[in-house]
């Protein structure tokens, strides 16, 4: 029980701190905002690297293996596509 | 790889946490935004580091082919989908993330019971692993049909099947009943397989009767569940990390859902189950709204409204993605401000397809983001313009939306009052209904032009004719 306290915890706190930062961001950034924290959402990769890794059955390799592949091309394809769109915004100054 | 003692790694993790929150807090601002998607990524690799000096780590050949292939993938749709796409691409990532979610949160569940690393298969564990099946099931397969309406693969209409809500109830409760089971008995993993199974089904049956004007909402709905399914997986391994990077973008996704809903007027429970969007305004309702008053001009005589302007506004919609005019249209924004008029865009929350689309796209077409206006900012703005050029929108310019009127489905949405400039030109290819479905008294207002064409070729057009 104490271990889950702890974990509801951290949930709710960082629920707080994600309304707070969140809020900050003006429109004019939401479609990378969204994919940047679309990115960060495959932090379940971190999960996934240990039951692949560990083979304790065939089925549990397998499960482990696609969910690495799933969690990877959501980490890097997030990553690099909020990049790209990042770097298209310029102001007045960048333009000469 | 020499191995780290656990309060290290939860160290480290913390480090990460802290990344994922700067990166998060430098996206308040353009010039700091791409620095904050560094720290991110740079939050995300140390995890991973750190993550592989895990003891029971013994091969590290499985992992290598599925980072490789994944890596693979995702670079290659970043890099080669058109920005028009965007909502497209961030609904397959999505996908990707709830599906890997769910089954690793399986995996971890037959793991358990092989009498593997889980200390216990306790409460914390069955509830949490409940809640990721559920969450990532549904957010996967709803990634998957939004992708499918935003890339044209599954009509954007909305699809009513009869019964539905009925169905959905039903899937609902399976899904619950079958947690429940879990719950109290673990020891079969099948309820959480059927769990699964069930979600996914569900996930398909919520988006597909959403029309495809809705889709900002729905994608930022469903990137708030796959980061609650990447927090239920944190609670099944409890890992802090987890917990937090995936309330964190929970927390995204919900404030960017209610901005969404707010942005239109509408509650999220109509979005999601209201089907609108699924009938179209006849012909015949069309004809007593324009009764022979629409005017159309040519792209010459638009040009030359233009010349004598000192103050144009843009007001683009979906229609400038699909015809890819942004760079045409920066073209035509240079060649008036060389002639001293004032350009400026107005960019209305849900233009597009996702929320702040359109800024990226004009941003792709170098046009300078203090250009970009919010809708609040640019409204009081329009009396003292001569000229609104709309490329491509139509339900964020239709005044109809001011009545009260209950059965107007965009009834109350705040609009773009582009019908207060001294004349409105409306590139447009047809006078077919945006997604609303409904006609829009605009086009035949006394101040208004039609000007028939595609955006790209209409702004090449009256950049041509400018010159001339």
């Amino acid at each position: 029980m104490e271990v889950f306290v702890a974990a509801l915890t951290i949930f709710v706190l960082a629920l707080f701190v994600g309304y707070e930062v969140i809020t900050k961001v003006p429109p004019l950034l939401h479609t990378p905002l969204m994919s940047g924290a679309n990115a960060i959402s495959g932090i379940t990769l971190v999960g996934t690297l240990v039951t692949a890794g560990a083979q304790l059955t065939v089925f549990t390799t397998i499960l482990g293996v696609v969910a690495v592949a799933m969690a990877t091309a959501n980490v890097v394809g997030g990553f690099l596509v909020t990049h790209r769109m990042l770097s298209m915004f310029r102001d007045r100054g960048d333009r000469a | 790889m020499p191995e780290l003692q656990a309060e290290w790694i939860d160290l480290f993790y913390l480090v990460a946490a802290v990344l994922f929150i700067l990166a998060l807090k430098d996206m308040s601002h353009p010039r700091t935004a791409v620095r904050g998607n560094l720290l991110g990524s740079s939050g995300m690799l140390l995890a991973i580091i750190v993550t592989l000096t895990d003891h029971r780590i013994i091969s590290f050949e499985v992992i290598i082919a599925g980072v490789v292939v994944g890596a693979l993938i995702g670079a290659f749709m970043a890099y080669r989908a058109p920005l028009t796409a965007m909502p497209q691409v961030v609904a397959v990532f999505n996908g990707f993330g709830g599906g890997a979610s769910a089954l690793a949160v399986g995996a971890a569940l037959e793991e358990a019971l092989k009498g593997g690393f889980v200390e216990a298969v306790d409460f914390q564990f069955t509830i949490a692993a409940v809640a990721s099946g559920l969450i990532g099931g549904v957010s996967m397969t709803g990634s998957a049909i939004a992708f499918g309406k935003l890339q044209g693969l599954v009509t954007e209409r909305p699809i009513l099947l009869p019964g539905r809500h009925f169905l959905n109830a039903t899937l609902f409760t399976v899904c619950v009943a079958l947690g429940v089971w879990l719950i109290a008995d673990s020891d079969p993993s099948l309820p959480f397989w059927l769990l699964v199974a069930f979600a996914a089904a569900l996930g398909i049956m919520l988006v597909i009767p959403i029309g495809g004007a809705d889709m900002p909402v729905v994608i930022s709905l469903l990137n708030a569940y796959s980061g609650l399914a990447a927090a239920g997986h944190g609670w099944v391994l409890n890992n802090s990390v987890l917990i937090i990077a995936g309330s964190l973008v929970g927390a995204a996704g919900f404030i960017l859902t209610a901005l969404m809903s707010q942005a239109m007027n509408r509650s999220l429970p109509n979005i999601m189950f209201a089907g609108v969007g699924a009938e179209v305004a006849s012909d015949e309702d069309s004809d007593d709204v324009y009764a022979g008053r629409v005017k159309s001009a040519s792209a010459d005589e638009v040009a030359m409204l233009l010349d004598g302007a000192r103050r144009v506004v843009v007001a683009p919609g979906y229609g400038l993605a699909v015809a890819q005019a942004q760079y045409a249209i920066h073209d035509l924004m240079d060649l008036l401000e060389e002639r001293g008029v004032e350009v400026e865009f107005a960019i209305h929350p849900v233009a597009g397809r996702m929320p702040g689309h359109m800024n990226v796209l004009l941003a792709e077409a170098d046009i300078p983001y203090e250009q970009l206006r919010e809708m609040d900012e640019i409204n009081p703005t329009f009396r003292q313009t001569d000229v609104v050029l709309v490329f491509g929108a139509n339900d964020v310019v239709n005044p109809m939306a001011r009545e009260a009127d209950p059965s107007i489905p965009i009834a109350g949405m705040p609009i773009l009052d582009v019908d207060q400039a001294r004349t409105v030109v409306i590139v447009k290819r047809s006078m077919s209904p945006g997604f609303a479905g409904i006609p829009n008294p605009l086009f035949a207002a006394d101040n208004t032009l039609m000007l028939f064409a595609d955006a790209r070729v209409a702004a090449n057009e009256l950049t041509a004719a400018l010159r001339g």
